[in-house]
């Protein structure tokens, strides 16, 4: 392994299970084709080779990680190898008491989703009633002395409320607030035409955020994720394939990202088939975006491509059907007409009428 | 600005960790890394809530020898400035 492919964060998405059915959930559409989960041995020895790969941070999400009943044994684990652990969780189903004791056992941070300022708005999205009952979870979270990361998915339906969360986060003390608008993948990409907003909605929200971050540097870090749709350049896509983050799926897959297994014709390590370092560096799915040989033009010859690294592989493919395709959120795309016209959607007579695609199962 | 006689630890969100792989220091906070210098492990290792700001610098002078008085502080004030605005210090006193 070279530094340029060291891993720092695994991302272990302990389950595809959740209680909430959130129009833009970033798991596959096709779950039902995901179904022998791995067992409590496997992610231990998951932890164990990752940090020995470099990894130093572990995300636990999913699906809602607090489902798996083995969760502290996986947080004990995590605590035993100094890894910094965040469990980035909807809040639903959690007992204070159970909070304690992850907290007991080391657990490092806590993520909570709010899918709303409005309790009618953020149930909706969910797809369940829970608002409420994730603020007493977020509080829970400061009482017990953990830093609080409050993260909320904008769109159309709740940009104009930016102020409001960042009131919420304050009056909760989280200590990150992630501001994070939807990317157009997953199931937000079949509720697309419901949830992508207007550009005017995404600049005030920016100035909004931007504004909050300065007054309150120093307590509480606010982070604005613009979505790649009104980017003028992509963003660098989980840093870049299969080079700092390790995501392990729930059936166990070895990825570069939380989707790369919605492509075609790419083959990946299952970690239940040999040593987690042999499947980082040489399973095929793997190596198949890594550096630059695959780089189409405009990519190839850009002098971003080693910032960007040719955007987001799964957006490139779920647009155009093709997963080396330079990612069409980029203006130097020759797709990026795909993208000016979902813009359109935004501002399409009618456009407030589209009904939502529940995250099925619904319970 | 930090004054003298602040006494800095790591706030609660903050981890500072060995790192095999660079033979260096890290510091971890929620979904970030830095990695850090010599220099800066050497001071954060310091801020432990009972030490000073000069307390520290002292310490550090002894350590680095080389450097003047006035090159350690300035190089301490400077990093601690920069991780209260980040939100990875407490001051207190």
């Amino acid at each position: 392994m070279t530094e340029a492919h060291r891993p720092y964060t695994l991302v272990a998405e302990l389950t595809y299970a959740c209680p909430l059915h959130c129009v833009y959930c970033s798991n596959p559409v096709d779950l039902a084709r995901h179904a022998a989960t791995l067992d409590t041995a496997s992610w231990l020895r998951v932890l164990r080779e990752a940090e020995g790969l470099g990894v130093v941070q572990v995300n636990l999400t999913g699906g809602e990680p607090l489902l798996r009943q083995d969760l502290e044994e996986i947080v004990e684990e995590a605590h035993r190898l100094d890894l910094y652990t965040n469990l980035i969780t909807s809040g639903i189903p959690l007992e204070r008491e159970r909070l304690a004791r992850l907290r007991a056992l080391g657990l490092s941070n806590v993520q909570v989703s709010i899918q709303d300022s409005r309790p009618a708005g953020s149930d909706r999205i969910a797809g369940t009633e829970a608002f409420h009952r994730k603020l007493a979870v977020a509080r829970w979270v400061k009482e017990l002395g953990f830093p609080l990361t409050l993260n909320t998915v904008l769109h159309r339906e709740n940009l104009d409320h930016v102020e409001e969360v960042v009131a919420l986060a304050e009056e909760l003390h989280a200590d990150r607030l992630e501001l994070a608008n939807t990317q157009y993948l997953g199931w937000a990409l079949a509720n697309r035409r419901a949830l992508i907003p207007a550009r005017a909605q995404i600049e005030k929200a920016r100035s909004i955020a931007a504004a909050a971050r300065t007054r309150l540097e120093g307590r509480m870090e606010v982070l604005f994720v613009v979505p790649d749709y009104y980017a003028e350049f992509p963003p660098s896509c989980m840093d870049g394939w299969g080079r700092r983050f390790l995501v392990v799926s729930p059936d166990g897959l070895l990825l570069p990202c939380l989707l790369a297994h919605t492509l075609p014709d790419l083959t990946f390590a299952n970690v239940r088939e040999g040593p987690l370092a042999d499947l980082w560096n040489d399973s095929p799915g793997m190596n198949a975006f890594r550096g630059e040989s695959w780089m189409p033009d405009p990519c190839r010859t850009c002098d971003k491509r080693t910032v960007d690294f040719g955007g987001c592989r799964c957006q490139a493919y779920h647009l155009t059907g093709n997963a080396a395709a330079t990612d069409p959120a980029c203006t130097l795309s020759p797709h990026h007409g795909l993208v000016e016209g979902a813009r359109e959607e935004a501002v399409a007579p009618g456009a407030h009428l589209v009904p939502f695609r529940y995250r099925w199962p619904r319970a | 600005m930090i004054p003298a006689t602040g006494k800095p630890s790591l706030a609660p969100k903050a981890r500072l960790r060995f790192d095999r792989i660079s033979g260096g220091y890290m510091l971890l906070y929620p979904e970030r890394g830095l990695a850090l210098n010599g220099t800066a492990a050497s001071i954060l290792k310091l801020c432990d809530g009972d030490r000073t700001v000069e307390g520290i610098v002292g310490e550090l002078h002894r350590e680095y020898l080389d450097r003047t008085d006035d090159d350690v502080r300035h190089e301490v004030s400077e990093f601690l400035e920069d991780l209260l605005k980040r939100g990875l210090l407490r001051v207190l006193g």
